[in-house]
This record gives structure tokens, sequence and C-alpha cells, in this order.
């Protein structure tokens, strides 16, 4: 298990070795990026900040805790903080398993709970200049519904 | 004779709470005894308060409290908005 809160830009292929095994016949990549678009406004980039000490104490957690619930000591997950162009990996979550269905559930787990509770906020640069920290217990906007 | 004391513990503001109080730390002075709750209760009187939901969760020394968590001298308390990493 690893896990980090990094400002360089993150390796999902180094991830994916890092937790390769030979006795693991399954591995799981998570690679969370910046989108062009959220309700509906055209986004330019994104600036991730963090409550550093923290963050890195509930990445650890989460990572113990995905392995004692799906009996894997291969979870590895980093997220990236600073400011993002879109496409860039924000987050990448790397799991094996001897079999496929723990190590879709471990790195399914990771990103979840991570979403849930590790101390990160993000802001989002849109196409007219302004800037606004995403707020996910918020509503979403008319313009994000379908 | 039981001697209690004022403390001073750091409170840690986030993202937008930061924004909403212009600045990203502040020390609050607190009775001996204070609890998780009396921190809540006195960022409510500061300016752009306001902006604040009125129960924003609280981390103590890194770690999510609950509103009866007592707090020590020199505690780092952390106001969280609503978290969206990934």
């Amino acid at each position: 298990m690893r896990t980090a809160l990094v400002t360089r830009p993150l390796d999902a292929v180094a991830l994916l070795a890092e937790v390769a095994r030979v006795a693991n016949g399954a591995t799981v990549l998570f690679v969370g990026t910046v989108r062009d678009i959220n309700e509906g406004r055209a986004v330019t980039g994104m600036e991730y900040a963090a409550y550093a000490g923290m963050a890195e104490l509930e990445l650890a957690a989460i990572a113990r805790e995905a392995k004692d619930r799906f009996g894997t000591p291969n979870v590895v997950i980093e997220h990236r903080v600073g400011t993002l162009d879109l496409g860039e990996a924000s987050v990448v979550i790397a799991c094996s398993h001897a079999h496929r269905a723990q190590a879709f559930e471990a790195a399914r787990f990771a990103i979840e709970e991570l979403k849930r509770r590790v101390p990160i906020w993000k802001r989002e640069h849109y196409a007219d200049g302004t800037r606004e920290w995403v707020d996910p217990t918020r509503a979403p906007s008319a313009a994000a519904q379908p | 004779m039981l001697v209690t004391r004022d403390m001073t513990v750091t409170v840690l503001l986030f993202a937008s709470y930061a924004d909403a109080l212009g600045r990203s730390s502040l020390e609050l002075a607190l009775p001996a005894g204070a609890t998780v709750r009396d921190v809540v209760a006195g960022l409510a009187s500061l300016p752009g308060a306001d902006r604040l939901p009125p129960a924003p969760l609280i981390a103590v020394n890194l770690r999510y409290a609950s509103r009866d968590q007592m707090l020590e001298p020199g505690d780092e308390v952390a106001v969280i908005p609503p978290v969206a990493g990934g």
C-alpha cells in the first residue's frame, strides 16, 4: 500500500507497475481527469487545494480499509494538488488482486471513499474568466439537467 | 480550588470558507473545557460568517470531530467545506 498527495503530474503507468504481482491475475486502474464541461459551463482548468496533513491521513486510512475489506495490500492512491489543465489526471488509483471482482471493488471503494471524506477541494476556472469552488452537496443547476 | 484558564486554539479555513471569512486561519480564545460546538458558535460572530453553513464539518488535530469533543490548548481546529476531491 502507498498513498500520496503530490504536486507533480501523475504517472498512471508507473502506478500500474507498482501494484503488479505475478500472483495477481487482475489489475484495475482508475484515472480521474479534468473535464471540459461541468453543469453546462465550459471549464478551462481546475485548481485543487487540500488540507494536506489530514488528506494524507485519510488517504492512508482508505488504502488500509481497502486492504482489510478486499484482501489485497496492492493498493496505491495518488492525488494531485495545484492547477491542472483539461485532461490532466487529478487522481490515480491502482489495485491488483488474485481475482478481478476484488480488484474492481477495491478501486471503486477507494475512489468513492476519497470523494466522500478526503479534505480536498477544487475550483473550476471557466471560459468567461470566473472561478468557483465546486460544492458537491449543492443541487445541480438547471443547465445540468438532461 | 479548581483553577480554570482560557485557552487559544488555531482555526484553519479552506477553499470557499477561507474566501467567505477573508483569511485562511485565525486564533480563537475559548474558556477551559470548551468543545467543538463552542468553536462553531465563536465563528458565527465573525464578519462573513453568514456565508458559512450553520453546521460545518470540523476536524481537530487532523481528524473529523463531533460537536461534543473537548478541546485542549494549542489544538488545531479545521473547518472543512464540502469535500470535492477526485
